[in-house]
């Protein structure tokens, strides 16, 4: 009897896994955050992750491919316990996205040392690119300092003299001020950390108008840049002094802002115009699928997905090693162009200067206007060693 | 600090202040009066928000807009009195937490369902889009001195309706005692009900004037909810008055801590430090006012008659 059982097992097992040899599979574990007041940007990223998926024919560098969408809901205890199920139950080979930096610091650690594939659409904490940094981490976003750096560096060559910074206070606000500093030459006026979720901001903006800097530089993202921009050119602002921002006014805030936004500056890596066949591709069919223009976070996700075709049709396996070796070598075809590596696997890449502009329909979009940075490395890559 | 900035401060804090005393005036009478815990009056102002911003869009006229959206906030409430919160007043406090948070995010589905995750786009007209100087070399934005002068309208047109009409008075000797009022012939049932929609009304137009100035977007109310739960705290619960003076206060500690307390900070303290701790104290400063004001009168600065 036992012998029996034992032999039942044994065949069962047996035909397990035949078929898992005979048809491979790559599974991906794609965490975003989906409900909550962030919904709309998980919900643009599994957009653009769809999108790629049929553009690939549901095969990634010629393999069968799985996508597991998995909900954050920005809470780095979920996102802690969801991996952990994507790692051990599901046993995905990639895990993909991320938003927030703080939820990427809660899983870094888990995921990597688990060997599977850890794949940044968004999230680039300074410490995972520096002495923190793991072999088995990817990041096709930026790291934090980068677009704060980018719109210093701007605000030295258009000569503007002294700066009014304002960020809520937490730590990617501060973080964005202090990559700002390391750039930008002038002098800050006066730093202001507003609170995290603000909406009315008018008090803020009457002491600005009292102090006259020439120049501000905002970090509000989500809810608070729409609040912010909106506010700032109610109150006339404008005349008063020249807005900069960044991660502020973007494809997930233009729909609610509209002309409101008109003329606004930001610095970024991405934008729906940029000249590519990649990307004139993926926005025309994003706009005509989903209705409405792609933001930046959206982009990253979709370049999530051709770095893991790219990966594998290159490697021709799902191996993490070798799919990791084909990434840091870089040359990834994205929607930025062929994206180049960094040694500690962070994007060397160009950093645009934006400008929200009506489009030939009417709609409200940003449009490159100038490039800041060609081929920008990170600061903390000299920390990074495997 | 300049007179001229103080000035343009206090004017905002009034309108925060004005605006906060439209959702907490029929908070505090559900409350009070009714002695119900109603969590989800913040998703009233929602349903206000999104009424209009929806209308307006649709018509393409923001008067439109709030003109359909005032009726739809006073039917959205009595419907929700009538279909559930009716059925809560004899359940105890905990249990009527339990079931309006639960409404809370039952609202908050409904808006994504419906109008989707990403914010609405709504803005004032720009007929209203001018300036008014308050001093010479102060523009104040029209919009937000009519936020001023609406909630002020309706402070006056509640305290009179509260104080000199008939309904008023059965409204004020519900208040005191309901069974009393009930054994002499007034339908309370009614009475409850309708004080429950214009409070819903009164929010709902709270979020239409909110809507033009921020972002209209699933669980926007929330904040606002706690602190006119603060302003009640500090106001009394179920004192109309001790509403409107309360929240004028929130609204101005709020408003002018926020800007003067790192100012404050900075004689002596480094810029840094100053920068770091100055709005770390003002974002407590209504809290603590409502910390204080509890020790010394715990019952709150204008306890309703009777209570």
């Amino acid at each position: 009897m036992r012998n029996k059982i034992i032999t039942a097992i044994m065949t069962v097992g047996f035909f397990v896994n035949a078929g898992a040899v005979y048809a491979e599979t790559i599974k991906i574990g794609y965490m975003t955050t989906l409900s909550g007041g962030a919904g709309i940007i998980g919900k643009q990223m599994k957009n653009a992750v769809e999108l790629a998926m049929e553009h690939k024919g549901g095969k990634l560098g010629g393999m069968d491919a799985e996508v597991i969408f998995v909900d954050d809901q920005r809470k780095p205890d979920v996102a802690k316990q969801l991996a952990n199920k994507l790692i051990k139950s599901e046993k995905v080979d990639v895990i993909g996205g991320i938003i927030w930096s703080n939820l990427m610091m809660a899983i870094h650690k888990q995921v990597t040392r688990s060997d599977t594939l850890l794949i940044s659409s968004n999230a680039g904490p300074s410490s995972i690119a520096g002495s923190g940094c793991h072999k088995n981490f990817v990041s096709m976003s930026w790291q934090n300092d980068q677009t704060t750096e980018a719109m210093g560096q701007y605000m030295n060559t258009v000569g503007v003299k002294s700066v009014y910074a304002m960020a809520p206070n937490y730590q990617a606000g501060k973080d964005m001020i202090s990559g700002f500093k390391r750039f930008y030459k002038g002098e800050i006026v006066r730093e202001v950390y507003t609170k995290l979720g603000q909406t009315d901001f008018q008090a803020e903006l009457s002491a600005l108008r009292a102090a006259k800097p020439p120049a501000t530089f905002i970090f509000q993202p989500g809810g608070m840049g729409i609040n912010f921009v909106k506010q700032w050119k109610q109150a006339g602002m404008d005349d008063v002094s020249k807005l900069y921002t960044v991660f502020s006014v973007d494809g997930i805030s233009l729909p609610a802002l509209k002309d409101t936004a008109l003329g606004t500056i930001s610095t970024q890596t991405w934008s729906p115009d940029l000249d590519n066949a990649i990307n004139k591709k993926f926005v025309a069919d994003y706009k005509s699928k989903y209705g409405g223009y792609p933001s930046f976070y959206a982009a990253q996700a979709y370049d999530t997905i051709l770095a893991i075709d790219y990966a594998v049709g290159q490697s021709g396996s799902k191996n993490t090693e070798k799919m990791r070796e084909v990434l840091a070598a870089g040359d990834i075809p994205t929607t930025r162009g062929s994206l180049k590596m960094n040694t500690n696997q962070f994007p060397i890449q160009n950093f645009y200067l934006r400008e929200v502009v009506k489009d030939s329909d009417g709609v409200v979009t940003s449009k490159i206007i100038d490039t800041v940075f060609e081929n920008h490395g990170d600061a903390y890559v000299q920390d990074c060693k495997f | 600090m300049t007179t001229t900035l103080l000035l343009e401060q206090i004017f905002n804090g009034l309108q925060a202040g004005i605006t906060l005393f439209l959702i907490a005036a029929g908070l505090t009478l559900i409350l009070g009066i009714m002695d119900f815990v109603f969590l989800a009056h913040g998703s009233q102002v929602m349903i206000g928000a999104y009424a209009a911003s929806a209308v307006t869009i649709a018509t393409n006229n923001f008067y439109f807009g709030i003109l359909a959206a005032i009726p739809i906030t006073f039917i959205c409430g009595y419907l929700l009195e009538w279909l559930i919160i009716r059925h809560l007043y004899k359940r105890d406090h905990m249990d009527q937490v339990l079931a309006t948070f639960g409404l809370i995010l039952f609202f908050n589905e409904v808006i994504r369902i419906s109008f989707g995750p990403a914010a609405l786009f709504s803005n004032f007209p720009p007929s209203l889009s001018g300036f008014i100087q308050i001093l010479p070399g102060t523009p104040y934005p029209v919009f937000r001195i009519l936020v001023i002068l609406v909630g002020l309208a309706c402070a006056v047109a509640i305290h009179l309706f509260v104080s000199r009409t008939r309904v008023g008075a059965m409204v004020r000797a519900g208040a005191s005692n309901p069974e009393m009022t009930a054994a002499l012939g007034i339908n309370i049932k009614i009475l409850f009900r309708f004080i429950f929609a214009a409070g819903a009304t009164f929010a709902g137009l709270a979020g239409m004037m909110i809507g033009p100035l921020t972002s209209v977007e699933p669980g926007m109310g929330e904040p606002l909810l706690i602190l006119s739960l603060v302003v009640i705290i500090i106001g009394g619960i179920g004192s109309v008055r001790g509403a409107f003076i309360a929240a004028i206060i929130i609204g101005l500690v709020d408003t002018i801590g926020r800007v003067m307390l790192p100012m404050v900070f900075r004689i002596f303290m480094s810029g840094p430090t100053a920068d770091t701790a100055g709005p770390a104290l003002a974002s407590m400063s209504v809290y603590i006012l409502m910390a204080v004001v509890l020790v010394f009168k715990p019952t709150g600065l204008f306890p309703p008659k009777g209570a």
